[in-house]
């Protein structure tokens, strides 16, 4: 017997269904790729949220602005092939806000640190301190796992099922 | 709610029952045997009868969770509640009828004792050839007499990451050198590398790996493994097949991020165990699971799942008091 994955792109989803004698708003029940296609690029949208942290979805196509976050992020590659570029920051520009993402002020000033081209599937460490930027030569998604910070985008309303 | 609290115990064997060879076993005031097909736990006012794939599946991975976040229910009537320092065992006091009756018990014990017990009970009742953690096509079966004690760890998968999977000193994804070849459910997918390129000076900071490829070598399943750390927030992947072997009772929120294929999850009250309904999840599907519900998965073909925990200490307390709601986007943010 073989077996047929299936695996969901921008292109083509089936979104799944909750159905449920609850408040639907408890479950805030999304999909990524739906996110991603009412997305702006880079806009980090949240899907998940947990207290301090959340998981973003991020729509990567073009380059995005330099971030850095004060802890470690990781970034899951869903569709397509983004490029993740790792720079030093210089002393004046490191993160000084508590937690999440946040955009660096100018360019890196720092070192190269070096690349990362990730496909589907492909787990990404974008590391504490340092500044980060994703590119794509066509619309791709990936997942981040952070925390809540500057850079966050809150519409629960408009990604979840919730009648 | 009729309780005990047992400060230290430990568990007592029997002697090999002459017929069927498994030893029968006193765990404070439960007693736990087992014969051809089904596991008997009798406590001073009842006894339950469980079928013993389903309790051998559910136990080693009680174990191997460390009693997990919350409630572990075995089925409606039996299981643990993770106290992070105690563990509760109980029979019948979530459900109506055993309390109504009064024959629900429960009874908290130390945590490594609980475990002890269970890795004692679990070892004497395995033999070689079936291995619960396996899905159930791919492993032999629990029926019949003792034959051969299995060999091989009881447990294993849950070495988490510190970090992040792969980093050097932290542990390393699943490969063919490490004995893990790719699962037949996952042999129509393509597994490539990312493109790293390194500055001297950064093989920490710069990295990368394969996900789906870690998950695809699973040899085990709904059996989490932890990947990646932000401060208290971890990252589990695991691989599902066939039915999550236990009702799971939050004790916090937790989020489900559908990677592959598809779950179907039943919902329930998580004090009553009345149905709240069902939720099917497909791939790129988000979904919450609020802090008062239990939840049991079923899924069709082995699928990729990825969990964020929040392993903040104390959150459990937080939530039971109602210093925070049972769920997690609250009003305000809608």
């Amino acid at each position: 017997m073989s077996f047929k994955t299936k695996m969901g792109s921008l292109a083509s989803y089936d979104k799944g269904s909750i159905d449920l004698n609850d408040d639907l708003k408890h479950y805030a029940f999304s999909n990524i790729f739906e996110v991603a296609n009412d997305s702006k690029p880079y806009e980090r949208v949240m899907v998940a949220s947990n207290l301090e942290y959340c998981a973003e979805v991020v729509r990567a196509e073009g380059a995005s602005p330099w971030y850095t976050a004060p802890h470690d992020e990781f970034a899951i590659v869903m569709d397509g092939e983004i490029e993740f570029t790792f720079f030093q920051l210089g002393d004046d520009q490191k993160p000084s806000h508590s937690a999440g993402a946040a955009k660096v002020n100018g360019e890196p000033k720092g070192k190269r640190m070096g690349r990362v081209r990730a496909r589907r599937g492909h787990e990404v460490l974008l590391p504490k301190g340092a500044a980060y930027r994703l590119s794509a030569a066509k619309p791709s998604v990936c997942i981040i796992q952070t925390s809540a910070g500057p850079e966050s985008v809150e519409k629960w309303s408009k990604i979840c099922v919730i009648d | 709610m009729n309780m005990a609290q047992t400060q230290s115990v430990k568990v007592i064997a029997s002697a090999p029952d002459p017929v069927l060879g498994y030893c029968k076993f006193q765990f404070g005031s439960f007693t736990f045997e087992r014969d051809m097909y089904f596991v008997h736990v009798s406590w001073p006012k009842g006894v339950h009868t469980i079928e013993v794939d389903r309790f051998l599946r559910a136990m080693v991975r009680d174990i191997g969770w460390g009693f997990f976040y919350g409630w572990i229910f075995f089925d409606d009537v039996f299981g643990t509640q993770n106290h992070y320092g105690t563990v509760d065992i109980y029979a019948g006091t979530y459900s109506k009828g055993h309390r109504d009756t009064g024959v629900d018990f429960l009874e908290t014990f130390n945590t490594d004792d609980v475990r002890v017990a269970f890795e004692t009970i679990s070892k004497n009742w395995i033999n070689e050839g079936y291995d619960p953690l396996r899905a159930p096509m791919e492993t032999g079966s629990p029926l019949g007499p003792k034959t051969k004690d299995a060999a091989g760890p009881l447990i294993r998968g849950f070495e988490p990451a510190r970090r992040m999977m792969g980093l050097p000193g932290d542990v390393s994804p699943r490969s063919d050198a490490s004995g893990h070849p790719i699962n037949r459910a996952f042999a129509d997918m393509s597994f490539d590398k990312p493109d790293i390129e390194i500055e001297p000076g950064f093989e920490d900071q710069v990295h990368a790996f394969n996900l789906f490829d870690h998950i695809a070598r699973a040899d085990v399943t709904w059996n989490p493994s932890f990947t990646s750390i932000t401060r208290a927030c971890i990252c589990c992947v695991t691989s599902e097949e066939h039915m999550l072997p236990v009702i799971h009772g939050n004790d916090r929120n937790e989020w489900f991020i559908q990677l592959t294929d598809e779950i179907h999850w039943n919902i329930q009250d998580k004090n009553t165990g009345n149905p709240r309904g069902r939720i099917v999840m497909k791939s790129g599907d988000v979904c919450a699971m609020p802090a008062d519900i239990r939840h049991q998965g079923f899924s069709p073909k082995r699928s990729m799942l990825m969990v964020l925990e929040n392993g903040t200490p104390g959150l459990e307390e937080k939530y039971a008091n109602g210093e925070l709601e049972p769920f997690p986007i609250t009003a305000s943010r809608w």
